[in-house]
């Protein structure tokens, strides 16, 4: 739920006129950073139950036995790579140069749905391969961390693919990049939890 | 009514507020000794917890009298009126700041360095108890609402009532089946919390024989309110009786057709020795087992002990209380009890058939020569 | 954005009614009247549910309510007093007074400011619905696996566990918007040390919030998955742990001890300058302190946990630590007291309570010295020592003060003095219904009387004391009717209040009484520390001529909206559709999936809402 406050922040166009702010940062950019501190005590508490919870499940099925690295692998190189072109997209919006702009961003997009449609993928065959939500300790602290991640990443792609609608409407002009670069905030911060979750939940509950 | 604003209330701040309040804490320092006070220790461990709390509040008095005196000084010394000139402007004072942080992080030294020691003379159980021998083992059990005490070494269960002999150390491991609880003994010691999925340790030793309640101090539920508990410190020969007594107490002997013999050194004089063919106590015994009270209580306080919903009956004749130290063992009181848990502990666990007041009476005839 | 640019040719005309203006409107004003109301009916119902606990205990074995009620009564008490009173009346001086101690105005996200007060609306009228079909029963704390499905088969903790993530986000959202309105909305000049006290608690206390409010959110939803969809988080069945609960509680809980008590702290810092004619005494050392404070508070969540047996290390630790804090509280102390020291104090209600305040949270500071003590609160810890420990800290703390915000902070919000002999009254009233409510029950809890039980029994010393406090509660009942009549008295006066009758320091006082929707027809350019005193002496006068009303022409405000409303009930929704049944094996049932398409559709219009879509001509 916590997103939805972001993107309400976001959005808020009021400071978005030319006003005086006490610091040189625009209000909204520094209400996204803000946001952002607050999700960082929401995934370090996230990430640390399912850290507490390592080792602790009574039955299977247990990582090592239901892990499938690879794919993730790919989610996580074009989650990476999406925040890679969610710069370029910026530097297009920034530029006014509308071409790059929804190239950079449709491709940016592209990413989280792809992401997205990973983890769906990645939780049915999970599901299928008989780990539900409550099956056990690993199986609720993962579906409930790596799901409000996917949560966050679909809220992301939402945001981005109204920006992207924007910007083929030409509703998105220079003057209005920090529209974007909000977004892009946000982006950059789903991505950076995403590579801590990688190495915490995927690789290092291999070794167990 | 309109009440002028200046001096009508000072003679009353101290009539109204002072007094009472003085009075208050005389009346609580006087001494007076209620059996469930933390002031007034009975044992090792509540006397470091009692003298660091007297070191406390010793720190507290002086700060409170000196702090509040200052702001009850300032407020009559530098009352203003409206039309006063305005005073000089200070806007801080460096070396008057760091004085007032200093004094205080000293005093706290104070207080800091005996709590550090009391820390650890509590976390370490002594080897040996005032009366020269090792610690005796009790497991406590929580249970919504009442609460089991096992004697491993001994062999022995009993519930609501645990017997410890004065001067010994008494060594708790305690669990929970349900949620969670806390034991607290305000006398002894302190409270420790339990939980159903790790063991948790406290221990006491007794100075005085007597009965000593205590109660649950973690919210559980219903009937939280109603958990409480006795302990029950003997001199050392009656604690051996009762564990005799007890350890004699199985589950095979309470079922035996008349009543076996009761023990000599029985802990309750008062009880009769029990007619061999009492045909009330037999039907009470009849009833036992046909009205369901056998399917959550356990009869004998001998051999394994088994987890069941009611608390262990062992020796119930001739305990102190009865539902969880809440009435006093009394015919009248188990009968009612008997016949009407739910309105004696709303949300209880004992859910009955309905009994009749002479089935009740034969039931209490039975359980009374539970000894 | 909205936008509306003040038209005097339409003044006067009235295009929509009072209820839509309220219910639509982005004036920072306005929300904070609105926070208030609505706090102080809560208070009120968290004040009654008080009176039938302390009913119950006024004897040993008395039966009037049931034990089940009662359960309900103490769970709701505390909740409510804390999420639902303490916390938006906080929230109501932070609305109305931040913009303008700053010099702005409105905060930086006038709708999202909208949105929190309606999230924070709804979620206190969904808990206290409970009551219909049960209301919560495990404590405010909610400690598992007494608050899981297991041990609380009934709605009642649903009520609970989703009430409390519905009020947190209408914190959070609260919280983001004050952090960026103090730091980037300031008036020119307005550096950080040179921001009024309150503005500076206020600041801290969002740090507060967004830093511990997610740790609970995310505690409340494993506790909500575990209640709905069987995981074990909790369950010690499944291998779940109840200590996780419990540290993840207090890892928020206690910052949301700060979070009742800071903006006291800032209030009390405002008022005691004020009345003292003199400034508050070691400015930077109380910014320090409060930061310190703030920071700490991080650190010491284990103290509520020493009875669990934590072991020596971890509780030498955490005492330690919790003793640190009285450092930084005792500065704070000592300021106040530097503060009046030499000043020419000025006997007004506000004052009055803001020094009741200082005696009060003296002693509740000395008890909570004592707690971290840690084997001495092995016998303190849940008995009713504590009950009155913190008590001292949130009424004798936080309400005192809020009671002093109020009679200080009335005229400008509502442009009417209240009555100082009334105002004294209610100040004697509660300061002896408050100390014999809540002193006696140091001494039942040091007699051994435990926490949270519906009755007890007697012979243990706990009669007298329970009386009295009994006594002292219905005190402490009519000091509040005291004030209810003393507002209904001056709502039937003329609002006549001068723009700054008590002299000033801050920018709230140069503007007129109640201020006009657009605060500052000038936007003010600050050059110290109590900008106001300074004008005022360069001038040579103890009270500035009285504003002129301006016609505001040419000020652009934000227009209304009905969209932050709309998202709000769509949250409602969503999390209310976790206790409903679901039909189907999809987590969102069909209230829940309803909630959540309001809730996207109402951020999309919101956020592509036309700047002029509901421009009201004035």
């Amino acid at each position: 739920m916590t997103s939805t406050t972001a993107t309400l922040a976001g959005h808020d166009g009021h400071a978005a006129e030319a006003h005086h702010t006490s610091l040189p940062i625009e209000n909204r950019k520094l209400a996204i950073w803000v946001f952002i501190a607050s999700e960082c005590m929401f995934f370090a508490t996230l990430i640390s139950t399912f850290l507490i919870y390592r080792g602790q499940s009574l039955k299977g099925p247990l990582p090592a036995d239901i892990f499938e690295v690879p794919l993730v692998t790919a989610g996580t190189a074009v989650l990476l790579f999406s925040s890679f072109f969610v710069v370029m997209a910026l530097n297009g919006a920034q530029e006014g140069n509308r071409r790059k702009l929804i190239t950079w961003l449709s491709l940016t997009v592209f990413c989280g749905v792809f992401f997205a449609g990973m983890q769906v993928y990645e939780f049915s065959h999970f599901y299928h391969e008989g780990l539900g939500y409550s099956t056990n300790l690993f199986s609720a602290s993962f579906y409930t961390l790596t799901g409000f991640h996917g949560a966050h990443v679909t809220m992301g792609t939402l945001w981005l693919a109204t920006l992207l609608k924007d910007a083929i409407k030409g509703d998105l002009p220079a003057g209005k990049a920090l529209n974007l670069e909000i977004a892009a905030l946000y982006w950059h911060f789903v991505d950076v939890v995403w590579i801590i979750i990688f190495p915490v939940v995927y690789l290092m509950s291999l070794r167990s | 009514m309109r009440l002028s604003t200046a001096t009508w209330w000072r003679p009353g701040l101290v009539r109204v507020l002072v007094l009472p309040l003085l009075l208050l804490a005389l009346a609580a320092c006087a001494g007076e000794s209620y059996p469930q006070s933390t002031l007034t220790p009975k044992g090792d461990f509540a006397d470091l917890v009692d003298a660091l709390f007297r070191t406390t509040v010793f720190w507290a008095v002086i700060i409170f009298v000196l702090v509040e005196g200052a702001l009850l000084f300032a407020i009559f010394r530098f009352r203003g009126r409206a039309d006063d000139p305005e005073p000089e402007q200070i806007h801080g004072n460096t070396l008057v700041e760091i004085i007032w942080t200093v004094i205080p992080a000293a005093v706290l030294a104070f207080v800091a360095v005996p709590t550090v020691r009391t820390i650890f003379d509590t976390a370490r159980i002594p080897e040996t108890g005032p009366d020269g021998q090792a610690a005796l083992k009790v497991e406590v059990i929580g249970h919504q609402w009442w609460w089991e005490f096992r004697y491993p070494e001994l062999g022995i269960v009993t519930a609501n009532e645990m017997h410890v002999p004065v001067g010994r150390t008494v060594d708790l491991r305690m669990k929970t089946v349900d949620v969670l609880h806390s034991f607290w003994i305000p006398q002894f010691a302190g409270k420790r919390d339990v939980f159903p999925n790790r063991e948790t340790r406290l221990w006491f030793s007794a100075r005085e024989v007597g009965a000593f309640p205590g109660a649950c101090a973690e919210f559980c539920g219903i009937q939280h309110g109603r958990m409480d508990f006795y302990v029950m410190v003997d001199e050392p020969a009656a604690f051996d009786g009762w564990v005799a007594t007890r350890q004699a107490d199985s589950a095979a002997a309470a079922m035996r057709p008349a009543a076996a013999p009761v023990p000599a050194d029985s802990l309750a004089p008062d009880a009769a020795p029990v007619a061999a063919v009492d045909p009330l106590v037999a039907e009470g015994k009849q009833l036992f087992m046909t009205k369901a009270c056998a399917g959550c209580h356990a009869l004998g306080s001998a051999g394994a002990a088994t987890t069941m919903i009611g608390p262990n009956l062992g020796g119930i004749g001739t305990r102190k209380m009865i539902a969880a130290g809440w009435l006093e063992n009394t015919d009248e009181n188990l009968a009612h009890w008997i016949q009407n848990p739910q309105a004696v502990k709303e949300g209880v666990l004992m859910n009955v058939p309905p009994i009749t007041d002479a089935e009740a009476t034969a039931l209490v005839a039975y359980l009374r020569t539970r000894q | 954005m909205a936008t509306t640019v003040l038209d005097p040719a339409h003044a006067g005309t009235r295009s929509r009614s009072v209820l839509v203006e309220w219910l639509t409107t982005v004036d920072h004003k306005k929300i904070g009247i609105m926070y208030g109301a609505s706090a102080f009916v809560f208070f009120l119902i968290g004040g009654l549910e008080a009176l039938l606990i302390r009913a119950q205990l006024a004897g040993p074995n008395k039966d009037l309510i049931s034990p089940e009620f009662y359960n309900q009564l103490f769970t709701m008490h505390g909740t409510t007093m804390i999420f639902l009173a303490v916390m938006p009346l906080s929230a109501m001086f932070f609305n109305f007074f931040i913009p303008l101690q700053i010099g702005a105005r409105d905060v930086a996200f006038p709708r999202l400011n909208a949105m929190s007060l309606w999230v924070f609306l709804l979620g206190g009228i969904f808990l206290n619905a409970s009551f219909i079909w049960g209301a919560p029963n495990g404590g405010w704390f909610g400690y598992a696996p007494l608050s899981g499905r297991q041990y609380s088969p009934g709605v009642n903790m649903d009520f609970w566990v989703i009430g409390l993530q519905i009020l947190g986000i209408a914190s959070l959202a609260a919280g983001v918007n004050f952090f960026t309105t103090i730091l980037n909305m300031r008036a020119r000049g307005m550096t950080l040390m040179r921001m009024p006290m309150f503005t500076w608690s206020t600041l801290v206390t969002q740090v507060l919030v967004l830093l511990s409010f997610p740790v609970i959110t995310v505690a409340l939803i494993y506790l909500m998955v575990d209640r709905v969809f069987g995981t074990g988080f909790f369950v010690p069945a499944a291998g779940g742990d109840p200590m996780l609960w419990q540290h993840l509680f207090w890892v928020f809980g206690h910052p949301e001890v700060y979070i009742l008590i800071l903006p006291a702290f800032g209030i009390i810092s405002e008022i005691l300058p004020v009345f003292s004619r003199k400034p508050l005494f070691g400015y930077s050392a109380m910014v320090f302190s409060m930061a310190f404070i703030a920071f700490l508070g991080f650190g010491v969540w284990s103290h509520h946990m020493f009875s669990t047996g934590m072991g020596p290390l971890a509780d030498s630790f955490f005492s330690l630590a919790t003793m640190l804090i009285a450092i930084p509280t005792g500065v704070k102390i000592f300021n106040w007291i530097g503060t009046i020291w030499g000043g020419s104090i000025q006997l007004r209600t506000p004052m009055y309570f803001a020094l009741g305040f200082i005696a009060m949270f003296i002693m509740g500071g000395l008890s909570g010295v004592m707690h971290s003590v840690a084997p001495a609160d092995l016998q303190q810890t849940d008995s009713y020592f504590v009950v009155a420990h913190f008590h001292y800290v949130l009424f004798g703390g936080s309400i005192f003060a809020i009671t002093a915000g109020a009679y200080y902070w009335w005229p400008k919000m509502f442009g009417r003095m209240l009555d100082e002999g009334i105002g004294k009254a209610h100040f004697w009233l509660m300061l002896t219904g408050f100390n014999l409510t809540f002193f006696p029950m140091h001494f039942a809890g040091l007699l051994g009387m435990p926490r949270r039980i519906y009755t007890y029994p007697g012979g243990l010393g706990f009669d007298t004391y329970n009386l009295l406090a009994t006594v002292g509660a219905f005190v402490l009942a009519v000091s509040i009717l005291v004030f209810m009549w003393n507002v209904v008295r001056t709502w039937r006066r003329p609002a006549d209040a001068p723009a700054d009758p008590w002299g000033g320091a801050t920018l709230e006082w140069a503007i007129p009484s109640p201020p006009q929707e657009w605060n500052f027809t000038e936007e003010p350019v600050v050059s110290g520390k109590d900008e106001l005193w300074t004008l005022k002496r360069a001038a040579g006068v103890r009270t500035l001529p009285e504003p002129a009303r301006s016609d505001g022409r040419g000020i652009h405000l934000p227009g209304p909206s009905w969209w932050p409303l709309i998202v709000a009930i769509g949250i409602l929704l969503f999390m209310v559709g976790f206790m409903l049944p679901r039909p189907w094996a999809f987590p969102f049932g069909p209230v829940g999936l309803v909630g959540f398409v309001i809730t996207l559709v109402g951020i999309f219009k919101w956020a592509y809402e036309p700047p002029d879509a509901h421009a009201t001509p004035h």
